[in-house]
């Protein structure tokens, strides 16, 4: 029997905990058919999530495409099918991949397994990115360079820390929604240990407490810079997205487990601690970063 | 004795050829070893230009696997010390003064840097008094305790620990009773 998972029609970091929470609820041994048919945008979470769903299943599982031309056009020049071709039984018309030079796209999806692809990553990403970021965003050098440097940051938490690869993707597009405005994100996705699973490893203090759990894990590695390693000098990657964030008034947010994590720019309303989600492994970052404007 | 190592040339010798980032824990581990390999051909008093000026991005996993790891094996106080090494960093840029900054912070340490354009600056952790005496010795180029009390506005009494201190730190030399800006011995 075939386990329908229906995709909401908006597929954003927020949405899609009601596609981790169907999930849930199937085995991973279950087979399972995502149903794509009815959705229309997909942000880069959305995307690199539904990648490391295929990864977290035992059992190949089954993905009906957007019925929407132009969303299942935005989703072929975004990378998605060239990689949920291995991972996905697809149904439905997937029109053909070509280059993109679509300037929304900074950053098609792209593996992320050994440090040799972070380099790829972080070159790719200073072509595209310096003019897009400094006349779309009005972001200047220092942003930009910041910005590849977030990047590779956010990347190496999957080589460092996640046992399995996992995916980046970039993109650009305005926030009408909440902000009203153009903004970057990056979305790093992975189904591999978690957070909780890494600092266990290390056998850290904390992981030892009675009240330790997925949210507690989170505080310590996004909040505290805790790592598994005993070396004083490791953590020091979220703590640089920290600043960054913080710097250009962006917002972070890590889930992991069965908890999510954000630090919360004034511009939000999201909370900084959500406990208690539907399990699912690995984890998901979102990193956005606002357009610039004069105040 | 000053030696001169291009970073980017290191990273194009021991990662890749077609890099010029300095990026990821592997590749700034790769790059140091190839910077001790380098300087454990060397004995004595030695001052080491590490020159950045073909280095694009650093990220702070890597700053913190070259520019602090080397600094805690060249620096420490322990007897495994290789030899009496001091370091300059020399055509820094601002992108990367941040993971520098940040990584040498975290272990309290810290480095004279050469900006590009500019003058010598201490980066890391140092105290006021530290950062005072430091400047009025790059201001100096070399002097004795006293003259470079004056110049930094101080007692000698209260300059004269704080020229120890940063010494124990490598970020100035000793010469008998003179001290020495590394800036000034780097300069041709």
């Amino acid at each position: 029997m075939t386990t329908v998972i229906n995709l909401p029609p908006s597929l954003d970091d927020k949405q899609f905990e009601s596609v981790f929470a169907q999930l849930a609820k199937a085995q991973a041994d279950a087979r399972v058919l995502l149903d794509a048919r009815h959705t229309r945008w997909a942000s880069p979470l959305g995307l690199t999530a539904l990648l490391t769903v295929a990864q977290s299943r035992h059992v190949k599982p089954a993905l009906a495409v957007p019925d929407a031309d132009d969303t299942v056009s935005y989703w072929a020049r975004a990378g998605f099918f060239r990689h949920a071709d291995a991972l996905y039984e697809l149904h439905g018309h997937v029109p053909r991949a070509r280059a993109t030079g679509d300037s929304d796209v900074l950053l098609e999806i792209t593996p992320v397994v050994r440090s040799d692809d972070v380099h790829e990553v972080v070159s790719r990403i200073q072509e595209r990115s310096q003019a897009i970021l400094s006349k779309e965003l009005n972001l200047d050098v220092r942003a930009t360079m910041g910005f590849a440097m977030t990047l590779s940051e956010a990347c190496q938490n999957i080589v460092e820390h996640a046992g399995r690869g996992g995916w980046v993707a970039v993109q650009t597009y305005t926030w009408k929604q909440r902000l009203g405005r153009r903004v970057v994100v990056i979305a790093v996705c992975d189904a591999g240990i978690g957070f909780r699973q890494s600092l266990e490893s290390g056998n850290t203090a904390r992981a030892r407490s009675d009240r330790w759990d997925d949210g507690m894990a989170l505080e310590e590695a996004v909040i505290r810079g805790v790592t598994r390693f005993r070396d004083p000098g490791r953590g020091q990657g979220l703590a640089g997205i920290r600043r960054y964030i913080g710097r250009w008034d962006g917002k972070l947010s890590v889930r992991s487990g069965t908890a999510r994590i954000s630090i919360v720019p004034s511009w939000d309303d999201d909370v900084p601690l959500e406990e208690g989600l539907p399990q699912f492994p690995g984890a998901q970052m979102q990193i956005t970063i606002p357009e610039r404007v004069e105040k | 004795m000053i030696t001169h190592i291009d970073l980017g040339a290191m990273l194009r010798r021991t990662v890749c050829e077609l890099y010029s980032d300095l990026v990821t824990r592997p590749t700034g581990a790769a790059v140091r070893t190839g910077i001790e390999q380098q300087l454990a051909e060397l004995a004595g008093r030695t001052l080491t230009v590490i020159d950045f000026s073909r280095v694009g991005l650093l990220d702070f996993s890597c700053a913190d696997e070259i520019v602090a790891k080397l600094l805690v094996r060249c620096q420490g106080w322990g007897g495994d010390r290789p030899h009496d090494a001091y370091f300059l960093l020399a055509g820094i840029r601002d992108l990367h003064i941040e993971p520098i900054e940040a990584v040498l912070e975290r272990r309290a340490l810290a480095v004279v840097a050469q900006p590009a354009a500019g003058h010598p600056d201490l980066l890391g952790s140092a105290d006021g008094a530290e950062r005072v005496v430091w400047a009025a010795l790059d201001q100096l180029g070399r002097g004795t305790g006293p003259e470079i009390a004056l110049v930094a506005g101080m007692a000698p009494a209260d300059a004269e620990p704080t020229l120890e201190s940063l010494c124990d730190r490598r970020v100035i030399m000793r010469d008998a009773a003179e001290y020495i800006a590394l800036g000034a011995v780097a300069r041709p």
